[in-house]
Formats: structure tokens, C-alpha cells, sequence
């Protein structure tokens, strides 16, 4: 496929690896923020291909897997009122929360619909006028907009039954209270390729300007993140941290204007809870009052009993980037896609489930 | 949940576009790239195109890459 296959030539692959080989001299760690990178580095065997003293980390970017156990719970809760239909991208649906899931709330007879889109939720609110339809809101810059012109959609065509309940959250926040907290010594950051999409590479800059590490924005495919690699290691061997688009054929720097606009017109920032880590200011997108009408959160009040975490879990310090998932004791033993206990495990993007997927694999995969 | 893929546009109706992908046909938002034609490839996240892809730039990062890589014989 175009735009695809090009850019996984195994042996130009190689040859890369050779030349970050020459250039690197420092022992060093790269966070890949994104949970879509991690898959790819294990997948195509990168950590293989790089020298040894380069060290992979994978970090907080799974939408699922940072839900926290009480917006999961919510979620849970509002699946149960009656007369109401949630839908939901489908990586959700397995996620335990403290009680129960969104699964088990469906086998219990709630109605709980997955969906591949936005529109699609929109469409179920349309044919269903006698319930209400809730969407259950995660991801980061590169979802928030198709939720926001979920609701402007319904807006427009007078449809009175949908509702989103908003658990957005936004990426370069939380890069701050990851750094903020120094629990992990980070030399760079291979940045979001398709949050960046949206919110182009400006919104990094605080991030060589006030932590001295290095930022270059990855595309998915092996000889993307090589790039990105590349130029990681060569601005930190030249101790000149900066902002590099390593995935310019996707990413410009002022990134999609348009879709930020309907983002912003639909939502605000506040504060979000994250999995792991916390409150964290100014990291979560809050539907506007004028547009309070589709607030699921204004719409429905549930009573939730005390989140309760699951036992012995580390999911929180894989999200942080402080534990690797091998090291949680759970990892494999308990711990299974077949029966996962943290949402790292469930997500196509959690890194638990990458490293278990990918983790045994010590040579490089075809591709 | 960030995953996105180029798909080619085909045609165009408003604020939707019918696309390909390995002759998988989708008709796909456009409303956040007024900006996108037919013949044009877009990444598709989530029944919606979040941007234009940038053929230039696309051959400009092979070229790049091949000459990187070419660098790595020298030694």
C-alpha cells in the first residue's frame, strides 16, 4: 500500500540502524509517547536493530489504558441506567473497572454498542429517538476532533438523544507531569505522530526549552521511527535538544487548523484524571456550556461506589514509564489478553499487550 | 486508538469523500480537509480524514533515507 510499504524496506532498515550505530556514543532513553510506536518498535524488532546503550521506554499514550478506574466506572454506571445505549470505540469494552466492565454490563443486559466512529454513534442516537445514546468520549488531539464534530453534527440535524461523555485528554500536559515528576530520566521523546497531525509540533517547544530533551515526531512504519531515532540521537549527541518532524509527509508545523477550530469551538480544557498519575492540570477536554445539552456528565447522575484498583497491578508505573511490563510480577502469569487485569493488557495500544505479543521475539521480524 | 491510514480519495460529495485503500472502498468525513481532492491520499482515523498527505514531502524522506543510509556504507 502506498505511503505504507516504502517505508518498511527491511534492509534500508538495516543500514539505518548501522549509521545511528556509528553516530551514537551515550547510553541513552527514548520515550515513544505513543502506545501505536510501541507496537511498532516491538513488532518490527527497532530495540533489536538500535545499539544496546539505545533504551526504548514506552509511555503514557494509550487512551484506554489511562482511563481511571472512575470514569471507567461511570462509564459502567451510566451503561446500566435504563433506556440508555453506550457506544464505544471497541478497545474499551474489556477494560475491568473496579466491579465490573462494559462487557460484563452487556452480557448483564445493558445495551453497549461498539463502534468504528463517531458518525456511527450519531447514527444509533438518530434511528433509537426513544434513548438516549451515550458515547463514552477517550482519546487524545487526534480523536477530540471527531467527537467534537459528533456533537456539532447532532447539533445541526436537531438530534436530541446523543450525549458524550467526555474523558478526552491532551498530550503535552502530561509530558510536563511526566517530566515535572523526574521519576524517569528521559534524553528524548519520540512525539505522537498523529496527535501531532492535529496539533503540528509547536506545542513541544517547552519541552527542549525547559527540560533539555530532545523532541522528533514519528510516523508508524519501521523506517519512520528510525528516522526519528536518527535525528534523536544525533541532537543529543550534539547537545542541541530541539523539535524535529520526523513524519513530514503527515505532520506540518503549524499542524490542522480546521479540525483544531471545531475541537475548540465543542470543548475546554480542565483538569483530567489519569491512570498512574493523577490529577493533571489543563490535560482534559470538558464540553463547553453552550453545548451542554450533549454533556453526558450534566445530563446523568449516577452513584459510584470507592474506585478500587486491582491488586498488584502496575499498569499506572508502565503508563508513567517507570516500570517495563515484564517487571510487574502479574505479566504473563495472571495477566493475559485472554484475561487481562489492567487496561494495559486490554488495549491494542497498551504496552503490556505489545510486549506480550511481541515481547519473546529476539530477532528482527520480517516486514 | 490513534491509528490512521492513507486511503486515495476518489470522489467527493460535499463533506464526504468516497476512498480506496487495497480496493477496499469507504466513504470517509472530509470536514476537517476542505482542503482534499480526488487523487489525493489522506489519513483516515476513525471514519475521518485528519489530514492531507504530503506527496513531496514523501519523496523527500525516502531520498532522505537512502542517502542516510548510503552514509553508513562509507564507514
Amino acid at each position: 500500500m502506498k505511503f505504507i510499504d516504502e517505508y518498511q524496506d527491511r534492509k534500508l532498515a538495516q543500514r539505518l540502524a548501522r549509521k545511528i550505530a556509528q553516530r551514537s556514543t551515550k547510553t541513552i532513553r527514548l520515550m515513544e509517547f505513543c502506545g501505536g510506536h510501541t507496537h511498532a518498535v516491538l513488532r518490527y524488532g527497532i530495540r533489536q536493530l538500535v545499539p544496546k546503550t539505545i533504551e526504548m521506554r514506552s509511555g503514557p499514550g494509550c487512551p484506554v489504558c489511562v482511563t481511571a478506574t472512575v470514569d471507567l466506572d461511570k462509564a459502567i454506571a451510566l451503561a446500566h441506567l435504563p433506556g440508555v445505549i453506550v457506544t464505544t470505540f471497541g478497545d474499551m469494552i474489556r477494560v475491568p473497572g473496579s466491579y465490573s466492565s462494559l462487557q460484563k454490563a452487556k452480557a448483564e443486559g445493558a445495551d453497549v454498542r461498539i463502534v468504528y466512529s463517531t458518525i456511527d454513534a450519531v447514527e444509533i442516537a438518530r434511528a433509537n429517538p426513544g434513548r438516549s445514546v451515550i458515547f463514552i468520549g477517550i482519546g487524545f488531539e487526534t480523536t477530540a476532533p471527531t467527537i467534537a464534530a459528533s456533537v456539532l453534527r447532532a447539533k445541526q440535524e436537531k438530534i436530541q438523544n446523543f450525549y458524550v461523555l467526555s474523558l478526552n485528554k491532551l498530550t503535552p500536559p502530561v509530558m510536563k507531569a511526566l517530566l515535572d515528576s523526574g521519576e524517569v530520566k528521559i534524553d528524548g521523546i519520540v512525539c505522537p505522530g498523529h496527535v501531532s497531525v492535529i496539533i503540528g509540533s509547536h506545542p513541544y517547544e517547552f519541552i527542549p526549552r525547559d527540560y533539555g530533551v530532545a523532541c522528533a515526531i514519528s510516523g508508524f512504519e519501521p523506517l519512520d521511527i528510525l528516522l526519528c531515532v536518527d535525528k534523536l540521537v544525533e541532537q543529543i549527541e550534539r547537545g542541541e535538544p530541539k523539535v524535529e518532524i520526523a513524519y513530514s509527509r503527515g505532520v506540518k508545523p503549524e499542524g490542522n487548523k480546521r479540525a483544531r477550530q471545531l475541537m475548540d469551538d465543542v470543548f475546554e480544557v480542565g483538569e483530567a484524571i489519569w491512570r498512574g498519575i493523577g490529577i493533571v492540570p489543563q490535560s482534559g477536554l470538558k464540553i463547553r456550556g453552550r453545548y451542554k445539552q450533549f454533556d453526558a456528565d450534566r445530563a446523568f447522575s449516577v452513584n459510584l461506589k470507592p474506585p478500587k484498583e486491582p491488586k498488584g497491578c502496575r499498569c499506572g508505573d508502565v503508563i508513567r514509564g517507570v516500570a517495563t511490563p515484564p517487571e510487574c510480577k502479574l505479566f504473563r502469569k495472571v495477566c493475559t489478553p485472554e484475561s487481562p487485569v489492567g487496561p494495559c493488557m486490554v488495549s491494542s495500544e497498551g504496552a503490556c499487550a505489545a510486549y506480550y505479543q511481541y515481547g519473546a521475539t529476539e530477532d528482527l521480524q520480517d516486514f | 486508538m490513534c491509528l490512521a491510514v492513507p486511503v486515495k480519495i476518489v470522489s467527493i460529495d460535499g463533506d464526504e469523500a468516497e476512498t480506496e485503500i487495497a480496493g477496499v472502498r469507504r466513504r470517509v468525513s472530509i470536514v476537517f480537509t476542505p482542503e482534499a481532492k480526488v487523487g489525493d491520499y489522506v489519513l483516515l482515523h476513525t471514519g475521518y480524514a485528519i489530514g492531507v498527505i504530503d506527496e513531496a514531502e514523501a519523496e523527500e524522506t525516502l531520498k532522505l533515507l537512502e542517502e542516510m543510509a548510503s552514509l553508513s556504507e562509507v564507514h
